[in-house]
């Protein structure tokens, strides 16, 4: 692996190396508070926030960290910061905060934090951390408004809660997808989005790990 | 390096260092910024209270509205204002809680699935609170997948709706979800709690298939669940177990003396 370049892990997450399309962390987050593009947004830039901060205090004590208690001390950093986040949500955005409920908090087991700090900013200066951990928030961010966005638009026919389609609901033309509604939906989303991603970029398919074997009949056991 | 990184000595210091940065940074976070986040907590009480009044628009101020209603706490067995509490502080779902503030529901009476039920409960008047326009109940019940908390706003007489709304809940979005809808919610205004001639049990409910009556309301399309438990919430809040002993009291006009006798008091008070 070549030295990382401050543009570099700025950038590369986004679509070459995305924390949820490549990786495929964080999924959890990315299912439940989808349903909406501000909800969505909010939760973005939370993680972006979190992973940032994380990276660069992680990496500004690298060098004290006993590598016995490293995770417990990353986790107590992630854990700090995600409270803050909270606290200022409930404060400042309080609707924002009732409707990202819990999500916020689980910011602290979403694995791209986590996975950011054990694998880039351990090893890294602060400068280079803190840019890559706005680069994944940025990845992680990109998918959320993206599945945000046909989310909202098809479940509930807005646009940051601005009406584009008429529900019937509300005596419009426009049939909601119910299903959109439902966290399960993302699933199909990120799947599109990660065949599209991969067909622009063929270097991320994987491997097969097994060959098919060609024209192979099924046989019933005897 | 690396080795005395791992001694014991640098292990406990790093933890302890760390675990102290990090216990200050989130105790100032959240001593600074609770007296906000309480009065967001406030705030939005309040607008969900004018909301269901019908008092509220995008950009009322909601301070200013507020000053129309008056809250007070009720003695749910008799129906009866009491003073024992303050009206501004008395949170009923803590009293709900307690087993000397509240009594335990089981079996058919506990159709809204609550299994505990406070005994004094706050209820908020609009306008004269010696005539209100307005009582409004706090009402909470099991939905489909949780407890929905919310209110009921009564006009003056004791029987007709005035609207409802639901502050909390976990209803499936795009289906019992719409228990937020606002045009769903529209068609509560007007609505009748009880049937002529019958003065005990509340007779209001969501039906399937078009509502004919005065006492009956829409039910929610493809969330019988959720339908069922709102029905079954009105009725237990609105019936006598419920808030049916206070609303009788307008519905006989006894409650306006009353309240006249109890605000009287309370001026005293407030002037001593």
């Amino acid at each position: 692996m070549s030295a990382p370049t401050p543009k570099g892990v700025l950038t590369t997450p986004i679509f070459k190396n995305n924390p949820i399309a490549l990786q495929i962390l964080g999924i959890c987050s990315a299912l439940a508070v989808t349903s909406s593009m501000s909800v969505s947004l909010v939760m973005s830039l939370a993680v972006i926030f979190v992973t940032a901060f994380s990276n660069l205090f992680v990496s500004l004590i690298r060098n004290h960290i006993p590598s016995s208690i490293r995770i417990i001390v990353q986790m107590t950093i992630i854990a700090s910061l995600v409270i803050v986040v909270d606290q200022i949500l409930k404060a400042y955005a309080y609707e924002m905060s009732k409707q990202l409920s819990v999500f916020v908090g689980l910011i602290i087991t979403n694995c791209i934090v986590m996975g950011r700090a054990e694998g880039f900013a351990m090893t890294n200066t602060p400068g280079l951390s803190f840019l890559d951990g706005i680069g994944n928030g940025l990845g992680y961010g990109f998918i959320l408004m993206t599945v945000g966005f046909v989310r909202e638009l098809l479940g509930s026919g807005s646009v940051f809660g601005v009406t584009v389609l008429e529900t019937v609901q509300n005596g419009g033309w426009y049939v909601p997808n119910g299903l959109l509604l439902l966290p399960p939906s993302a699933f199909f989303i990120i799947g599109l989005i990660i065949w599209v991603l991969r067909a622009v970029n063929p270097e991320q398919v994987e491997e097969n790990e097994f060959q098919m074997k060609e024209n192979t009949q099924p046989k019933e056991a005897v | 390096m690396a080795q005395s990184n791992n001694s014991i000595k640098k292990i406990l210091t790093v933890a302890f260092a760390l675990c102290i940065v990090c216990s200050i940074i989130v105790s100032t976070a959240a001593v600074a910024l609770r007296s906000k986040q309480q009065l967001n907590q406030e705030l939005d009480r309040k607008t969900n209270i004018l909301a269901v009044a019908g008092l509220y628009e995008t950009g009322t101020d909601v301070e200013v509205a507020f000053q129309e209603i008056t809250p007070r706490v009720v003695d749910l067995r008799t129906g009866e204002y009491t003073d024992q509490f303050d009206a501004e502080q008395y949170d009923s779902f803590q009293a709900a809680k307690d087993p000397a503030q509240s009594r335990t529901l089981s079996g058919e009476k506990d159709i809204a699935g609550l299994s505990r039920q406070e005994n004094y409960s706050t209820v908020y008047l609009v306008g004269d609170p010696d005539d209100p326009e307005q009582v409004i109940l706090p009402i909470r019940g099991q939905g489909l997948w949780g407890l929905m908390r919310g209110y009921l706003a009564v006009q003056g007489d004791g029987n007709t709706i005035e609207g409802i709304t639901f502050y909390s809940h976990s209803e499936t979005p795009g289906l019992g979800g719409e228990v937020d809808n606002p045009r769903w919610k529209a068609q509560w205004e007007g609505k009748q709690i009880f049937a002529e001639g019958d003065d005990v049990q509340p007779d209001i409910a969501l039906v399937k298939g078009g509502a004919s009556a005065e006492t009956e309301v829409d039910a929610l399309s493809g969330a019988s669940l959720t339908s069922k438990g709102v029905t079954n919430l009105l009725r237990f809040w609105l019936s006598p177990e419920g808030f049916g002993e206070y609303l009788a009291r307008f519905r006989s006009g006894v409650a306006q003396d009353e309240a006249q006798g109890a605000a009287t008091d309370l001026d005293e008070t407030e002037g001593a």
